[in-house]
């Protein structure tokens, strides 16, 4: 079997060649390429002005192809649902059913291609999508005849049916040039007449070129009676019916008969006197020579291989497929060069060597679409060897990884990928963590998306990165509340904790907290971190505060600073939010709370006090908070008197 | 492969290095002439300039980003035997709405003697770690202990590798069955000093990197070298860029539960390419690494893959034309997409290790009766095209179109 040719491709850079480098980077789903000059520091160059992107996949940017992308999708997603405990008799016609969607999104796709490339008056654009379209035409043909040879895997006898339809689908032009000939004024004088009648008889599409034939013998009504017997012929032709009640055997003595009545006809030279019947009789007895004297009728060398099976070898079995193949290329490519990797993958295909078929496809084409699925359809009907990577992972897999990763680096078709990773066991997850992590979080919507996606496959080391990410992003901008709840969402303490200090510190530069909403309905998630705690309490105070339930606040405020809460920079603040409730007329802080308050006024002035002196706080500033601590005494000193004298008039 | 667009970088000499982002929005360059430019991609996948400005007093070999989790960080060295770490400030709104970022300088390196070669940032779950590696022979080893004040970095760890260091790469694996773990190569062309390749592991007991081992085989200067994702796989891949691109897997071998000494490897080599003819001064792997890029004095990219045999191989060329788009000058945020010559190349498109090549021959007119003309579309869609006839335009189309189109114009059989 000859390879494929695997020469690298090489694409050209418009930079300068000789003694200069191309430097380049990776990006997601291209290359950055620029020139450069490596050799030893300092070198001077005469810069290098332009970054060239160079990118892989550009079908994936075909507005067109993405339609077949999101619907192979659907159809890929359904076959991996396919319960593999059936009996796989039964799941034989889905597999055909499958198969045979596939190619009806192919079709699909290659219509509206089509009719852009003609549509369009963009020539670049016509011809890129006219060589899609080829492409697409391409993997149909050897898609269709994969269907029959190792999904339908029909038997001898329908086996030759399942390619006559192959051929038939796939050669078209004989139908638009009967449609020609039949438009004509007079189509049996047509230049083409005998084109149509010959390709529907190559073709085994027996009753039309009968009708066809009728047009002529109108007009030679002397050769009346050879028209006449060419007609029996061409009617009489058996074809194997697989629904029927006919054994193989039956058809095959019936077929001899008739096959030897033509071999006679010929022998009697029944139609010496018209080239063109003579020649219908020839291929009918399945002449070589005369079926290679209508190459460009049959265009190519397996539709001669079909119309040669159909007139010599109407029972061939699969296992002999491989041998007629093989002599129907040599015979019909003689004058030519080498086959090419059309009809290397076709030939493969022939001899049921499918490793080959998708290795050649894999290097001839321009995507991993066609490969992957196929592969993929073929691995569920079982029929794929496993060619085991050193890792354990599968031919399959392989394939499935590279297409869905260049699924990845387009904006909106990623989420398709996902799905094709969580279908390979072996690298899926791990290959789907490195590119989901990459999707870029441009809005909170799509993070929130893509962390959906990351939660639903427990992947926590993403989810944790992706809410960091966005909280710092939240923090860089300002946004304090979004920070906040990305961070909780990340469970990430430390960053909670700084968080909650800027909130405090706003509180205490504006005497108001932001994102009210977010701090009042924490919840659980307060403990996270001390500092958050404190936040969410200290908030709680402010709350109890302004519904005047103030023995409740004051309880909290005394706690958060006898139990460690607050940290010891705030708690100068808080004793000055206790100053106004030492001032009620009513008693709101007991004796023993007073003595509580004290006692931590006490423990944070001579803290205070043996810091550094020399410290450059301005002379008014020091001012102000010897000013504040002595109105606190007093204040404390006052309420204390005040909850003596009330407590002891209670206890009497 | 194909050439989408090209960037006026204007730089006013040499780029050494180009940086992608973690998420592949923004890139960075650098160059000779000192200065660092921040790109940013817009919705229509243009390249904006946001930022250029003079970070070193010499040439600037490389850029690299932190990642996101640390904000909007850069760092990058120099010939001027520093490195630095830059971030980006929100800055007022005006600035935003005329395209500019403030990138400011939160501290400067000193502690190399000689020109920084590389500096990368330690995989993210080390904490914000920035290494350098220069000329010295030292690869130092700095970190931010509060990310949100980046203008404070201490230095950790001091290697001496006892020879001049040209590049490292770090283990990006985050498994816990793997200790912290670097590679450091050296340039320097002396054979007889053995091994350019040196690998260092950290030791949880001595919180110091040991050596783990050196690569033997590799005795010619080394370039650059990149560890690829780990993949969850027991072993680590190196790729080497040296006199040519070498792909080495090291199985770290089973410890004893008493030794306190560094993890063992099993060198094996994977791969050997001499293809770039001569010296090869850069590597690396793609996301997944499925490819491996290497950049060689051939003048050429050279794009490498393993099949599922394991089976590695050149799958494409990216080559230098020799004619390099002339540079247009202008504003640091004048970006003009030029739709270079090699944009024909997109018809015979390509991806990863496929050829792109046609079964077809695009030149070939595939009319009925030739090779390709049973190729025709289906029936159905010709008529579609006939009744859809294409108005007067048509006969400006490029003489091209119509010998290349599917299907015969009408105006076309005439021509």
């Amino acid at each position: 079997m000859e390879e494929v040719d695997v020469e690298p491709p090489v694409t050209n850079i418009p930079a300068a060649a000789a003694g200069k480098h191309l430097g380049f980077a990776w990006g997601p789903g291209d290359i950055l390429v620029y020139e450069t000059l490596y050799k030893a520091s300092g070198a001077k160059g005469s810069g290098s002005p332009f970054i060239h992107e160079v990118r892989k996949d550009e079908d994936i940017y075909s507005p067109i192809l993405r339609k077949l992308f999101n619907e192979s999708h659907h159809i890929f997603v359904g076959l991996q649902t396919i319960r593999e405990d059936l009996p796989s008799k039964n799941k034989k016609p889905q597999f055909v059913s499958i198969s045979k969607n596939y190619r009806s999104v192919i079709r699909a796709c290659m219509e509206e291609l089509q009719q852009v490339a003609v549509s369009t008056q963009d020539a670049e654009v016509a011809t890129q999508y006219g060589d899609q379209v080829s492409i697409l035409l391409a993997i149909e043909l050897i898609w269709n005849l994969c269907e029959v040879l190792f999904i339908d895997a029909a038997p001898a006898g329908s086996l030759l049916l399942h390619l006559l339809d192959w051929v038939r689908l796939h050669k078209a032009d004989v139908d638009e040039k009967a449609r020609d000939v039949l438009q004509s004024e007079s189509p049996a004088e047509h230049e083409s007449y005998w084109d149509v009648v010959l390709g529907y008889v190559l073709q085994g599409r027996l009753e039309e070129a009968r009708q066809m034939l009728v047009k002529q013998a109108s007009l030679h009504p002397a050769a009346r009676n050879m028209f006449k017997l060419m007609d029996t012929l061409l009617s009489k032709m058996p074809f194997y019916n697989p629904s029927g009640t006919q054994t193989l055997t039956e058809f095959d003595v019936k077929w001899r008969h008739w096959h030897e009545e033509v071999d006679r006809c010929l022998q009697d030279n029944s139609f010496a006197s018209n080239q063109h019947l003579e020649a219908i009789c020839k291929i009918l007895v399945g002449d070589e020579d005369t079926l290679l004297e209508h190459k460009d009728l049959l265009s190519t060398w397996y539709h001669f291989l079909v119309t040669r099976l159909l007139f010599c070898h109407p029972t061939v079995k699969p296992t002999e497929l491989h041998y007629y193949a093989q002599s129907c290329l040599t015979m019909f490519l003689d004058s030519r060069s080498a086959p090419e990797p059309l009809d290397s993958i076709l030939l493969a295909a022939f001899e049921f060597d499918i490793h080959q078929v998708i290795k050649d496809c894999s290097i001839a084409l321009n995507n991993w679409w066609f490969v992957a699925h196929l592969t993929d359809l073929l691995d569920h009907c079982k029929l794929l060897q496993s060619h085991n990577l050193h890792f354990g992972s599968n031919l399959r897999e392989f394939l499935l990884l590279e297409y869905a990763s260049g699924l990845f680096t387009h904006h909106s078709l990623w989420q398709l990928a996902v799905d094709y990773f969580d279908h390979c066991p072996e690298f899926g997850r791990v290959y789907l963590e490195l590119q989901i992590e990459r999707v870029p979080l441009d809005t909170e919507r799509k993070a929130l998306k893509v962390l959906r996606i990351c939660e639903q496959r427990q992947m926590s080391e993403q989810v944790r990165s992706i809410c960091k990410i966005m909280a710092m992003r939240a923090l860089r901008n300002n946004r304090l509340g979004s920070a906040l709840s990305w961070s909780i969402r990340a469970k990430d303490a430390a960053f909670a904790t700084l968080i909650s200090e800027r909130f405090l510190q706003d509180y205490c530069a504006k005497g108001t907290f932001s994102d009210l909403d977010l701090i009042d309905n924490l919840g659980p998630a307060m403990l996270l971190s001390d500092r958050l705690t404190f936040l969410g309490k200290y908030r709680e105070f402010h709350k109890l505060y302004g519904e005047k339930r103030f023995r409740e606040a004051a309880k909290l405020l005394l706690s958060l600073m006898t139990a460690k809460i607050a940290p010891r920079s705030f708690w100068m603040t808080l004793l000055t939010d206790a100053l106004p409730l030492l001032e009620q007329k009513e008693v709101i802080f007991s004796a023993d709370q007073t003595h509580e308050l004290m006692f931590c006024l006490e423990e944070l002035t001579s803290s205070l006090n043996t810091a550094p002196p020399g410290t450059d706080k301005p002379m008014q500033e020091e001012d102000i908070e010897v000013t504040k601590v002595e109105l606190l005494r007093l204040a404390l000193a006052r309420n204390l008197a005040m909850a003596i004298v009330k407590e002891g008039t209670v206890e009497a | 492969m194909f050439v989408a667009r090209s960037i006026a970088a204007d730089h006013k000499d040499l780029i050494h290095d180009v940086s992608y982002d973690f998420h592949g929005r923004r890139m960075a360059t650098c160059s000779s002439d000192q200065s660092v430019k921040v790109w940013d991609k817009s919705e229509n996948g243009e390249w904006h300039c946001t930022a250029s400005w003079k970070t070193h007093s010499g040439s600037v070999w490389r850029v690299t980003w932190a990642h996101p989790e640390f904000g909007q960080v850069l760092a990058s060295c120099s010939f001027d035997r520093t490195a630095a770490v830059w971030e980006e400030i929100v800055g007022e709104s005006n600035d935003k709405q005329r395209g500019l970022s403030h990138w400011i300088k939160r501290t400067t390196l000193v502690d190399s003697r000689t020109s920084v070669t590389d500096v990368k940032f330690a995989p993210k779950h080390m904490g914000l770690m920035l290494t350098t590696c220069s000329a010295d022979g030292v690869v130092r080893i700095y970190e931010a202990p509060d990310v949100m004040n980046l203008s404070q970095w201490s230095l950790q760890h001091e290697i001496s590798c006892k020879l001049s260091c040209s590049c490292i790469s770090w283990n990006p694996s985050s498994s816990r069955a793997h200790p912290p773990m670097f590679a450091v190569g050296s340039d320097d062309s002396n054979v007889a000093y053995g091994g350019k390749v040196q690998i260092y592991e950290y030791n949880e007991n001595t919180r110091k990197y040991a050596k783990a081992e050196t690569l033997m085989t590799v005795t010619d200067a080394v370039h650059d070298i990149a560890f690829a994702p780990n993949l969850g796989r027991s072993f680590h891949v190196l790729a080497i860029a040296t006199k040519d691109v070498r792909i080495f897997k090291l199985a770290p071998m089973r410890k004893e539960s008493t030794s306190t000494g560094p993890t063992k490897f099993e060198v094996q080599i994977v791969a050997q390419f001499d293809n770039h003819n001569s010296q090869v001064w850069r590597v690396s792997w793609n996301i997944t690494s499925t490819l491996l890029a290497s950049s060689g004095d051939d003048g050429c990219v050279r794009l490498w893959k393993a099949n599922y045999m394991d089976n590695w191989k050149c799958t494409g060329i990216l080559k230098g034309d020799g004619s390099p788009l002339t540079g247009s000058s202008g504003q640091p945020t004048a970006m003009s997409t030029v739709v270079g010559s090699s944009v024909q190349a997109s018809q015979s498109a390509l991806n990863g290790m496929s050829a792109g090549r046609y079964f077809f021959p695009p030149l070939d007119p595939p009319r009925a009766g030739t090779r390709y003309g049973h190729l025709l579309p289906p029936s159905s869609l010709i008529e579609n095209c006939d009744v859809e006839p294409i108005q007067p335009q048509q006969q400006v189309l490029p003489h091209r179109l119509s010998s290349r189109a599917l299907l015969p114009l009408p105006e076309a059989e005439g021509q």
